[in-house]
């Protein structure tokens, strides 16, 4: 027989005789690479599809032009487009507008309508002029025509030739669908109109969104950036392309990180599940390698062997992975959209683009992960003596290489200090190494700390009379800890993730949930729809709602988009009445504030949310300017407010200041408390009966809350999906750990039947261990996840998305989990362990000399 | 991206190649009526400066400059320079400065016998802000850098100038004015609104600056100018025309048009000749006749026109020879429009009598897209 089909033939024969393991193996494999892979694909694919459908807006302009606000005066149009060096000048005046009939989803009712000059935008933005009917080319100047994208089209369930009617304020307009456009990318929903018009219906005379420029070939860009940039002042600012897509990337980057993190975990998981498995199955064939080497087979022979096993199953294994995480990916764009059922790319439909270079680099990772697991193992086996490894009993021996106490202690040290550092690029990466590090630190100290608890339980148990199974158990534990170790880290892994996440989205739950009581103090809310730059609600139409009866108190909030930092996403500007007294009555506010009283009355305050501490720095009790009405004016800092609303930060100020600043007296949102014994069906029935009121936008309090809770578990759907992926992994590594040993100690069962233990007792002996091992996984299991909750409660979750919660724990979900996963583990351990029981006794014991 | 670019071309291309229909013909019935507008009539009495300037009562008009250029190296060059302005009809109580009342459209096109082929570039924007438009009073248009402008000594300043190529001419009148047709009225079809008001302005002497792969040029030549605004005036039966303006050696100016008739023959036809005194003589469209005598296919259209064309008017004969034979210009990648507008020599009696421009439209069926 030659090398080759010796080899053809082991490898052959161990897949026949363990089957099952290998499968197990291959799915661990697969699963890990199809989650790590899947949730890469939907990232990739809505982010580009999202800022594939912002540039196509943005078009090929060389710069683009915005003010700091959301809108500026049109006089810039010709003074830019009679600059030297500009080629083109092209305005777009972009609004939002709501649709009636769409109000019910409060995330998604609006309709993206960009009002363009066709004669400047077919230069740069070809795709957005419209196509009309035949012959009528000159509709797109119509004073009512608006043309649609075909995903517009059938979210309004309209076509050519039909009316759709918007709201502008308290206002209803009637245009018409005079075509279609049909470059849209697909999903894409957006309308186009003649800019004109869309000025004039829309109510936004002299106004515009952004310029878009195209440079003179012989121009610099870069220095005619620049200059630009400085002749126009603060209140505008000038990016360009790479700027643009820059600050999208920004937009979405913290949940994307998180949400590939995530599916690392995921392959870690599959990953130790792979090692443990390989571990297990070199471990256990130590005596028939070690056959081989005294039968001649050299050690080189030997290591090459157990790679090539290794090797064809992280091939197999990982080739399936991709398929799997590409089904996985398609399927979960299909239900759920790009963003997972988060909003976080609204108006867009993502379709997922194979990249052979991902697959490859995927594809990799899975392999590697599980030829590492192999060659721990493979070399092990190559360098232990035969004359030893042929003895049985030297398993365990052979296990404990693989986990020195020092390099436990050292992850978990490591751990300790990098909870300690800064995020980098504004990412917490060295909160997710910690989590990895206390991941791998805990397993690694597994064996040591299952071999101390249940020797101490052994000889405390001993003064009592125990049952010889119990003994059994409990000796076998303490002494031969490095298996049990290898089927504990499995649910160890898996079972800390679990605990981590519920911990830290019930932490993150109760604080939204708080937060919402503090941030809709009113009982109702009433909105108009926002008509660009003015606030629905002119003077007029306050009065008319202030002096409606029933109300005990009527506050009016302008809320603004500013810009701050080209980079940077827009924050939010909030004008509202804020308490003088104590501003903690009106905002939710955190300790870091200048105390009630203290404010000096010569200065404008402003309460800023968290994420403007961490983005830009704002500090209480220090002087910042913002491009508050014409100029930029100076206000103090008086307070830090949680937001979980706006992870790119918020500003509060009082409404009166900002009036004064802006002359802008119009609001956006009127707040309304009821007095006692006013129905809220009631006050809503008398708004509606104002001469506005069919375009009233009214919400109840507490249906926003239902609601904003709502979005919260929607977009937390996806982690509890991981997280069970997660735990079927662990239960997956403890049956394939259990039926490994199992049958590694068939000859002990046997033994054991021979000296007379009942075969129940044996079914008993392995639901005890199975059991007894899962309580301490799990018990270790929480501990571990605690501490990982506690990284992701306060190092993750502030770095990336720039809020703080309070941590809660989820008592009862964690302990029925717990139960689940404690019952199912002693259930696998028994099954496992049936078969090899009801085998023949007497060849089990001959089997082993 | 250059798939969307020729989508969005494509777009612009129907927009103005409905522009280019109203000029080029097509019927009458595609322009919505509308009682904005005035209609031509036969009894209005041209005033200048006033009808030097632009008429925004009525739905189109342009000024219309071709000629014949000669570099310092006696070398001939062809030019034409066009504004339109369009009255859309749309957008009459916008406020917004943006309301798309008024649409500006302008083509450069060089003939230059060097390059072989017809350099053209077009522009159109619509009306406002100061970027783009055709004033009142006196001859003063504008679309972005691009002027055209009537100064008060009746000299006219154009410049035009685009990536490689453009000019910069200062035209000045040697004639007094033509007023074509009855003072002015032109008529172009069987029934009486459909005709125009018309002037030209014949043997405008040029000098100024040619521009070619961004190069300057000295030259000097003869351009005829065209300024013309109506609200409806071609024949639903029309196809296409055949129009000639000529500078001639003697100081004469010759005018011919035809309208052709969709199944062959002619909606209407005219000529006027004003001899060096003044005196001009008109000739009814029985007088007036086309008669191709050598066609070119355009390699990029496809289209046939009788670059080479006998024109018969009364009694006279007149031979018409192009500069070159490729004058067309063909912008279906940009704005639409297609059509033949070139530098031609004419001949009198086999005697080299002058020099002018032919300019062939309706020849191209893709027109109507």
């Amino acid at each position: 027989m030659n090398s080759a089909s010796l080899s053809r033939w082991l490898l052959f024969g161990e897949w026949r005789a363990h089957f099952v393991q290998m499968i197990v193996a291959l799915v661990a494999i697969a699963i890990g690479v199809a989650m790590a892979f899947s949730i890469h694909l939907i990232n990739t694919a809505a982010f580009n599809e999202f800022s594939a459908a912002s540039k196509s807006l943005s078009g090929q302009s060389d710069l683009q032009v915005y003010g700091r606000k959301a809108f500026f005066d049109e006089s810039l149009y010709p003074l830019l487009a009679n600059t030297e060096g500009v080629a083109l000048a092209n305005p777009v005046l972009e609004l939002d507008v709501v649709v009636p009939g769409k109000l019910q989803n409060r995330n998604d009712h609006k309709l993206k309508i960009i009002g363009i000059d066709m004669f400047r935008a077919v230069q740069i933005s070809p795709d957005l002029l419209g196509l009309t009917e035949e012959g009528k080319t000159l509709d797109r100047l119509a004073s009512d025509a608006i043309f649609l994208s075909p995903a517009a089209m059938e979210w309004l369930q309209v076509e050519q030739g039909d009316s759709l009617s918007l709201h502008v304020g308290l206002q209803t307009i009637t245009l018409r669908v005079a075509g279609g456009l049909v470059r849209a990318r697909a999903g894409q929903r957006i309308a186009v109109m003649d800019i004109g018009v869309a000025q004039w219906r829309f109510q936004q005379l002299g106004l515009l969104s952004r310029i878009e420029l195209k440079l003179k070939n012989v121009v610099n860009h870069a220095a005619f950036k620049v200059k630009l940039a400085e002749q126009l002042g603060e209140s505008y600012r000038v990016t360009e392309a790479i700027d643009q897509e820059k600050r999208i990337a920004n937009m979405s980057r913290a949940y994307r990180v998180n949400l590939n993190m995530l599916a690392l975990v995921a392959l870690f998981t599959g990953t130790f599940l792979v090692f443990s498995t390989q571990v297990l199955s070199v471990i256990r064939r130590r005596q028939q390698f070690a056959l081989l080497r005294v039968l001649g087979f050299t050690r080189q022979q030997l290591l090459r062997q157990i790679i090539t096993e290794g090797a064809i199953l992280g091939v197999i294994g990982s080739l399936l992975g991709l398929g799997l995480g590409y089904a996985i990916a398609a399927t979960a764009i299909q239900l759920l959209g790009g963003d997972l059922g988060t909003n976080f790319f609204p108006g867009v439909k993502p379709s997922i683009y194979f990249d052979p270079m991902a697959a490859l680099i995927f594809f990799l990772v899975g392999l590697i992960v599980t030829m590492l697991g192999s060659i721990a193992p493979a070399l092990e086996a190559a360098r232990a003596k035969p004359a030893l490894a042929l003895r049985s009993g030297s398993e365990d021996v052979a296990m404990a290489k693989f986990s020195p106490p020092w390099f436990a202690v050292i992850c978990l040290l490591v751990a300790l200090l990098f909870t300690q550092l800064p995020p980098i690029f504004g990412l917490p990466v060295f909160g997710y190494l910690a989590i990895a590090l206390l991941l791998i630190g805990g397993i690694a100290l597994m064996p040591r700390f299952a071999a101390w608890v249940f020797s101490r339980l052994l000889s405390q148990l001993q003064r009592y009379r125990l049952s010889a199974v119990f003994t059994l158990v409990l000796a076998r534990l303490a002494n031969a800890p490095n298996q049990a170790a290898i089927a504990l880290g499995g649910i160890l892994a898996s079972f800390s993730l679990m605990v981590a996440m519920a911990i830290m989205v019930t932490s993150f739950r109760v604080s939204i949930d708080d937060w919402l009581g503090h941030v809709l103090p009113a009982d109702l809310y009433v909105r108009a729809a926002a008509s660009g730059d003015q606030g629905g609600f002119q003077l007029d139409t306050q009065k008319a709602i202030a002096e409606l009866p029933g109300f005990d108190r009527v506050d009016f909030f302008r809320t603004q988009q500013l810009s701050l930092d080209a980079n940077r996403p827009e924050i939010t500007l909030f004008a509202r009445p804020v308490d003088r007294t104590d501003a903690r009555n009106t905002l939710p506010l955190t300790d870091d504030r200048i105390a009630p009283g203290a404010l000096p009355g010569n200065v404008m305050p402003v309460w800023v949310s968290e994420a403007m501490v961490d983005l830009y720095g704002y500090r209480v009790g220090e002087k910042v300017t913002l491009p508050i009405g014409a100029t930029f004016s100076e206000f103090l800092v008086a307070g830090v407010w949680r937001d979980y609303g706006r992870q790119f930060g918020a500003v509060q100020m009082q409404l009166a200041d900002y009036q004064r600043l802006t002359g802008d007296l119009s609001v956006n949102t009127v707040a309304l408390w009821l007095q006692t014994g006013m129905t809220p069906d009631a006050a809503i029935a008398n708004l509606r009966q104002l001469p506005f009121g069919a375009a009233l936008e009214i919400s109840r309090s507490s249906d926003m809350r239902a609601l904003s809770l709502e979005i919260f578990d929607r977009s937390f759907a996806v982690t509890y999906i991981l997280e069970m992926v997660a735990v079927v992994i662990g239960l997956l590594g403890v049956a394939a750990s259990f039926s490994a040993q199992t049958l590694a100690r068939a000859k002990e069962f046997g033994m054991l039947r021979h000296i007379g233990v009942m075969r129940r007792q044996i079914f008993a002996m392995l639901a005890a261990e199975g059991g007894l091992l899962t309580l301490l996984g799990i018990v270790l299991g929480f501990v571990l996840g605690w501490g990982i909750s506690l990284i992701l409660v306060f190092i993750v979750n502030p770095q990336s998305f720039h809020w703080t919660m309070q941590l809660h724990l989820p008592w009862g979900w964690l302990t029925m989990i717990a139960g689940i996963m404690l019952v199912s583990a002693a259930l696998t351990a028994l099954l496992a362990g049936r078969q090899v029981v009801s085998g023949n006794v007497i060849r089990a014991v001959r089997e082993d000399w | 991206m250059a798939e969307s670019k020729n989508t969005g071309r494509r777009y612009f291309l129907r927009f103005v190649s409905m522009i280019m229909l109203i000029l080029s013909l097509v019927a009458a019935e595609t322009i919505a009526e509308s009682s904005r507008l005035l209609p031509v009539v036969p009894d209005y009495k041209l005033t200048f400066p006033h009808d030097y300037g632009a008429h925004q009562d009525f739905r189109i008009e342009w000024w219309y400059i071709t000629g014949w250029l000669e570099t310092a190296d006696k070398k001939p060059l062809g030019f034409q320079v066009t504004f339109f302005r369009y009255a859309t009809d749309q957008n009459q109580d916008n406020p917004s400065r943006f309301a798309a009342k008024y649409l500006i459209i302008a083509h450069l096109a060089l003939s230059d016998p060097a390059a072989g082929k017809l350099m053209h570039t077009e522009k159109s924007a619509r009306e406002g802000f100061d970027l783009a438009y055709a004033r009142p009073g006196n001859t003063d248009v504008k679309l972005d850098d691009w002027t055209l402008v009537r100064e008060e000594d009746g000299r006219y300043q154009v410049d035009m100038r685009t990536g490689d190529f453009g000019l910069q001419l200062s035209l000045t009148p040697t004639q007094m004015l033509m007023l074509q047709d009855q003072n002015g009225f032109s008529r172009k079809g069987p029934k009486p609104e459909q005709a125009s008001y018309y002037y030209s302005e014949p043997h405008l002497s040029v000098t100024g600056t040619v521009f070619r792969q961004n190069k300057p040029v000295t030259v000097n030549g003869r351009a005829w100018l065209d300024h013309e605004w109506s609200t409806a005036y071609l024949d639903p039966e029309a196809d296409g025309w055949d129009w000639v303006g000529a500078n001639l050696d003697d100081g004469s100016s010759l005018m011919v048009f035809q309208i052709r008739k969709k199944n062959g023959g002619k909606v209407w036809a005219y000529a006027a000749l004003r001899d060096v005194s003044g005196e001009v003589k008109f000739f009814n469209p029985e007088q007036v006749e086309f008669t191709p005598t050598r066609t070119w296919k355009s390699p990029h259209t496809d289209a046939v026109y009788p670059v080479e064309m006998h024109i018969r008017t009364g009694e006279i004969e007149w031979q018409l020879t192009p500069l070159l034979d490729d004058q067309e210009l063909d912008s279906r990648q940009s704005t639409g429009a297609v059509y033949w507008e070139g530098a031609v020599t004419l001949i009198r009696d086999n005697q080299p009598a002058g020099r002018g421009y032919l300019e062939l439209t309706g020849y191209v069926k893709s027109l109507a897209l």
